[in-house]
């Protein structure tokens, strides 16, 4: 079992207490009923699937019950740092080489 | 009665407590502190089992964890037959009653043991060459027989009636092995003040000092220092000490599954006592101290019952007290079986004679043994052991090759060298390396928090092994936060040391040969085996481990992966490290069920969720139907009825007077803030900003796809407040999927969401008389229709309680659905049903309620739904509105897949003989005399009897449903074909007069 | 509504209160499992601007830190999230009522009947909630005062240490049958 750091509760809880909700950073249109097909297909259908660095969305569901973005690692499962709903992808990731 | 191989003045036992016991019928006595294997040592037995292949009679290899042949069933009641019991592990008491497994029809004769003899049929990849044909075979003649053949054990008839416990724990410190590298590490990081969980799979700490009689620690011998240490540290109350508790599994980030073995050694353990514990610990840091497993030689009969690890004689002379044998032999390729048989001899027992593979070895144990007078022949080889039920000679040869001699034996001590545990270590994902100077994997790289000491980590020597692992219990506190402590390192006087060994085939069963030398004895895996994966081009580590299944039985390989390994590369003409080791996964030994399970059984499996009219739905005789975690109420049978007769009168009464119905399972969820309205435009795909106070509006919710996710009532308490109802089954999603996009996509809105599904208990009232039983009761409510018309809401009171009044039908019926606080839900309902019987109103089940809304065309969502229909489908186009600029699903609406003519759309079907009911999931065509496989048009969503209509009706999705009207399609059934007629949806007053009827 | 009754002065309901389990106690060594009496509870949502004024209506300082709790004359505010407490008040007052009047940006429902509480006290307290919670109940983790919306099996609860050995454990309405069996029959354990 994963401890995940809750960027609201500011601690590492268990991963019981939480909930994946598939990728981040897939911003919604503010014009969705006027979007073409190819950027709903985007929006809605594809999603990445790396080995290595993921972008993803959890939601501390047992716990503060808040939405928040996580980077992990694919490979070993780790997690890279959380950060709060809304805020941009990070620029730079703690201990990355490059 | 002392036991004729217990050795009087020898090993750590009380012989005053004597414990009886049986095996396979025959009733010995032990000692209490034995486990089954030393007792059964110490009455001269060791034949214990017959191996699973060849059903070759086998003894103890071993003393301990490693175990592969002392598999025993032990029994305390029908209930309570534990198969696979490792007779080196269990702890004797009084009354034990064990079998041995694997045999038929005695364990002396075993019929079975013709597999031995015609075992050239019977060599590597013999499952996957053999049973290839006929196809058919497989699954009826062989599977079941070769199950039969080979199972381990018998499963008991009965549920398992003890109670497992289970514990999560934290704490800064883990120890997993409580030798004197374990005990080094706990004393450091404990004195630091932090929190030490120190977990031992034996009954006593102490690891290999159990039989190291060489050992000084302190001034005690080394077995009294590591109980003085274990006494110390249980003392502190940062330190949790767990002895019988197996650290079977090591997860992500330092969580490590721990069983507590609790009451398995206890000749009565009462039912207060849980059988097993598991503890799930996460800790800042792991010591691991697993220390090493002795290997066996790998030579012809290696497996006869009285050929053992030398270790394990030495554990059962110093510390159970018990001799292996009277005249012993010793074949070894490095020192530490010479010390099994210096205390051997020094206990009296004849050593025959040691040989070693080695050619001129020199040392203080050499020494000592030929100071004793022992026979050492070196640079031979033990090429067979004689014998069957129990060894009785080994042949000797020079290891080249020449003449060769028997010598009568009636145990052999073997040592092939030391493989540390690095399961564990393996298991957290770090990497081993091979260190080609002593020939053995150790610890290389470290992917979490922890460090390996002492024998785990390739450390030989006491001295090196307690400095090595105080060094680390110190630092792993330190880094964990705590504080120096004041350093209190145990003084190591005296240790025991080796290294080396051999790895493979000893010589006699390498290349060219093919006798049965076992290297792995659980799986009867032989040396010749390996070599034979190889020539059939098996060149992967682990497909020769799937190919001879070595190292895949429940004793994962732990005295056989090296020696296979090795056979394999030498075959290969590769180095170690270049096959590879395979990989150590969890569980380290054998797990209960029981233990994972814990207390997730019987009533704690799941929640059962009740709801506040639960007691009284009972008390009438309700039957409870399970939706989700829910328990409803699915119909009220009178006396004298069954179910189609009591829906029949429940769905009938309701629409001739009324019906009581608990809707409280429906969820919930308040929705308020200055945006709610807003909020719920782009939820819902109706229209509410102008829904006005005090109404409602029956919502459709969408996935962004288009496909109807959820629906429901929806009821505006306040301009900034209102109270939406969702499925009962969708309930938790439902509220997740708002909840991600109020947080996720529009966080500018000010509202909140909260769940009151609870908070609420529903009784619905439905029916002609439905306003009359509730009037009388209600206070600050005009209930007219003018003041409260269909599809309205008002606050007011209820027996004197808050409401929430809803106007609203999901029966067609005028009806109401009643709120009130849940504790008064019970309450409210009896004097419902007071005012109801006046009226001659029935309490209505799930049942019932799934018939009426069928007869008004109301869908189910998830029923006549099923993820892949759109409001047009389900014919509520009249609830999208149409005005709207965005809601969740109004870009997918427009896919072009979800407006092409032909989908399948929810029509009504009535069948053309009234009697016949549809079954729920039939598929439906339009050519019935066409070849198959058929062309399917739909499938029936819903059907049931209507006793209200005097026929069945169904509710079907069709493809181009709604252009078929009139048409006559089919059902294809097992019994014939059914044929039935498209028609609305709506059986029951199609212009719906009946709301305010 | 709650609302509406508190100001109006409200006819005695003519029907009993029947809490879920009530009365319902148990014993081991080392612990003592118990329903607590009904109370009435709140959920507060409410953006940071507005805690001021709330928590001056409530009478109780709602915490801003994760993971505490505020009490005052028998009403205590739980931090659940960054704008979401639950409020509960054991001394008979009405949270909903004093939240009534606060014109503040906020939201608060009432959920005294939605929940049950559960007090678990005595030395094995922390492990008989350990038996299914997987947080560090250790005081220096999760000291007096500390409260958390967390696990217990396979259900939801609040967790909320109201002594060094005891805690309270809210648990929605229905999940109260199988969180205090949980409970009880970990109790029977949590002292070894």
């Amino acid at each position: 079992m994963l401890l995940i750091r809750c960027p609201y509760c500011e601690e590492e809880r268990p991963e019981l207490e939480f909930r994946n909700a598939g990728e981040a950073h897939i911003a919604r249109s503010a014009n969705i009923a006027g979007e073409s097909d190819d950027d709903f297909e985007k929006f809605f259908f594809i999603r990445a699937n790396p080995k290595g660095i993921i972008y993803e969305r959890w939601r501390h569901i047992h716990g503060c019950a808040r939405f928040f973005n996580a980077v992990r690692d694919t490979v070993t499962d780790k997690f890279v740092m959380t950060y709060k709903a809304g805020e941009p992808k990070p620029a730079k990731l703690p201990g990355a080489a490059k | 009665m002392s036991a004729a191989f217990r050795i009087s003045g020898a090993g750590r036992l009380s012989q005053a407590k004597t414990a009886s016991f049986s095996f396979d019928g025959q009733s010995y006595s032990g000692i209490e502190g034995d486990t089954l294997a030393s007792a059964l040592l110490a009455n001269g037995v060791h034949l214990v089992g017959r191996s699973f292949k060849y059903h070759r009679p086998r003894g103890f290899l071993s003393a301990g964890a490693e175990e592969p042949n002392a598999l025993v069933q032990i029994v305390r009641d029908d209930a309570r037959k534990t198969p696979n019991v490792r007779a080196t592990v269990q702890e004797l008491y009084d009354g034990l009653t064990a079998n041995s497994q694997n045999r038929w029809p005695s364990l002396a004769f075993d019929v079975g043991a013709v597999n031995d003899i015609a075992s050239p049929m019977f060599s590597a990849g013999f499952y996957y060459k053999t049973f290839m044909w006929p196809k058919w075979a497989w699954k009826d003649l062989y599977e079941p027989k070769i199950r039969a053949a080979a199972g381990l054990g018998v499963s008991p008839e009965k549920p398992d009636p003890d109670h497992y416990a289970s514990r999560y724990a934290h704490c800064e410190v883990l120890v997993l092995g409580g030798g004197a590298a374990g005990i080094a590490a706990a004393l450091a990081a404990a004195e630091t003040g932090v929190r030490v969980i120190l977990a031992d799979e034996q009954a006593e700490f102490g690891g290999s000092l159990r039989f190291e009689s060489g050992a000084k620690i302190d001034g005690e011998n080394g077995y009294a220092w590591a109980q003085s240490a274990i006494g110390k540290l249980k003392a502190m109350g940062n330190v949790r000490v767990l002895s019988r508790t197996t650290a079977f599994g090591y997860y992500s980030q330092n969580f490590v599954g721990l069983v507590e073995r609790v009451s398995d050694h206890l000749k009565n353990p009462g039912h207060d006592l849980a059988r097993e514990r598991l503890w799930q610990v996460r800790a800042s840091r792991v010591v691991i101290a697993t220390g090493a497993i002795e290997r066996h030689m790998v030579f012809a009969n290696n497996d006869r019952p009285g050929v053992m690890l030398a270790s394990a004689a030495r554990t059962y002379l110093n510390h159970y007290g018990v001799a292996v044998g009277k005249n012993v032999g010793v074949y070894t390729a490095n020192d530490s079986a010479y010390a099994a048989a210096i205390d051997l001899k020094k206990a009296g027992v004849n050593i025959a004679a040691i040989v070693d593979l080695r050619d001129n070895p020199t040392g203080p144990v050499i020494d000592e043994a030929r100071a004793l007078g022992i026979e050492i022949n070196f640079g031979r080889a033990v090429v067979s052991a004689g014998g069957k039920l129990r060894v009785s000679s080994m042949t000797v040869q020079p290891k080249n090759g020449g003449g060769g001699r028997t010598i009568p034996v009636d145990a052999i001590l073997m040592s092939a060298g030391w493989t540390p545990s690095v399961h564990l270590f393996s298991q957290s994902r770090g990497k081993v390396a091979f260190n080609e100077e002593t020939r053995r994997f150790v610890p290389g790289t470290y992917a979490q928090d922890c460090v390996s000491v002492g024998a785990s980590n390739g450390t030989d020597g006491l001295d090196a092994t307690i400095d090595e692992a105080y060094a680390a219990g110190a630092k792993a506190a330190k880094d964990a936060g705590g504080k120096a402590g004041k350093s209190a390192k145990p003084k190591v006087d005296a240790g025991e040391s080796w290294s080396r060994g051999m790895l493979g085939a000893a010589p006699g069963a390498g290349p060219g040969t093919t006798v049965k030398a076992f290297v792995d004895f659980q799986n009867d895996v032989t040396a010749k085996d390996i070599r034979q994966a190889v020539h059939e081009g098996m060149h992967s580590i682990e497909h020769v481990k799937r190919f001879t299944t070595n190292g895949m039985a429940t004793d994962q390989g732990k005295t056989s992966n090296m020696h296979g390994l090795a056979i394999a590369a030498e075959e290969l003409g590769k180095p170690i490290p270049a096959v590879g080791l395979t990989t150590f996964r969890a569980p380290y030994t054998p797990v209960t069920f029981g233990s994972i399970v814990g207390h997730a059984r019987g009533a704690l499996f799941d929640p059962t969720r009740r709801t506040a009219t639960h007691g009284w739905a009972a008390s009438q005789g309700a039957v409870f139907e399970d939706v989700g975690h829910w328990k409803r109420a699915w119909y009220f049978p009178k006396a004298g009825e069954d179910m189609h007769k009591a829906v029949d009168r429940e769905c009938v009464t309701v629409r001739k007077t009324a019906g009581l119905f608990d809707a409280s399972t429906l969820g919930k969820i308040e929705v308020v803030g200055p945006d709610a309205a807003k909020f719920m435009e782009l939820l819902y795909t109706n229209p509410w900003e102008k829904l006005e106070t005090g109404r409602c509006r029956y919502g459709i919710m969408l996935r962004e796809d288009g496909f109807i996710y959820d629906d429901g009532v929806v009821g505006r308490l306040a301009p900034d407040r209102f109270h939406v109802t969702t499925t009962t089954g969708g309930a938790p999603r439902v509220m997740n999927h708002m909840e991600d996009y109020l947080q996720t996509e529009f966080p500018h809105l000010n509202v909140w969401l909260t769940s009151i599904t609870e908070q609420w208990a529903v009784i619905a009232v439905q029916g002609p008389k439905s306003r009359d039983i509730i009037a009388p009761l209600v206070e600050g409510i005009d209930m007219s229709d003018e003041a409260m018309p269909h599809m309205s809401v008002r606050e007011g009171k209820i027996c004197g309680v808050p409401t929430r009044l809803f106007r609203m039908s999901f029966t067609g019926e005028r009806g109401f659905e009643v709120n009130v606080p849940a504790d008064y839900g019970e309450a409210v309902w009896e004097a419902l049903w007071t005012e109801g019987q006046k009226h001659g109103a029935t309490a209505y089940g799930t049942e019932s309620m799934h018939v009426l809304r069928a007869e008004k065309g109301y869908i189910i969502v998830g029923q006549d739904t099923d993820g892949t229909v759109t409001p047009n489908d389900a014919a509520l186009d009249w609830a999208v509105g149409k005005k709207k600029t965005d809601f969740v699903g109004i870009r997918g609406l427009t896919r072009s897949d979800l407006v092409a003519k032909g989908r399948k759309q929810l029509v009504g079907l009535k069948t053309k003989d009234p009697k016949v009911v549809l079954e729920e999931g039939a598929q439906i065509v339009a050519d019935p005399k066409q070849p198959i496989p058929m062309k399917m048009i739909g499938h029936v969503t819903s059907s049931y009897w209507s006793e209200n209509c005097g026929r069945s009706i169904a509710l079907a999705l069709v493809a181009g449903g709604r252009d078929r009207m009139g048409e006559t399609l089919y059902v294809p059934m097992p019994n014939g074909t059914i044929e039935v007629e498209v028609t609305g949806m709506v059986f029951v007053d199609e212009k719906g007069e009946r709301l305010n009827g | 509504m709650a609302k509406a009754a508190a100001k109006t002065k409200a006819a005695a309901p003519s029907v009993e209160r029947r809490p879920a389990l009530a009365g319902r106690t148990l014993s081991a060594p080392g612990v003592k499992v118990e329903m607590l009496p009904p109370a009435e509870r709140i959920s507060l949502r409410a953006p940071g601007a507005s805690l001021a004024v709330l928590s001056k209506a409530l009478g109780v300082t709602l915490p801003a830190k994760p993971k505490s709790s505020a009490t005052r004359d028998g009403r205590t505010a739980l931090w659940l999230g960054p704008d979401e407490w639950l409020v509960i008040d054991e001394a008979g007052n009405d949270p909903l009522a004093d939240c009534a009047k606060v014109t503040a940006l906020h939201s608060a429902v009432g959920i005294s009947h939605r929940n049950v509480g559960i007090s678990v006290s005595g030395p094995a307290a922390a492990a008989t909630v350990n038996s299914g919670c997987p947080q560090d109940l250790s005081l220096d983790a999760f000291p007096v005062g500390a409260a958390s919306r967390t696990i217990l099996g396979k259900s939801e609860i609040v967790l909320l240490r109201t002594a060094q050995d005891t805690f309270r454990v809210e648990c929605w309405r229905s999940f109260s049958d199988y969180v205090f069996t949980l409970l009880s029959e970990a109790a029977g354990d949590a002292a070894n």
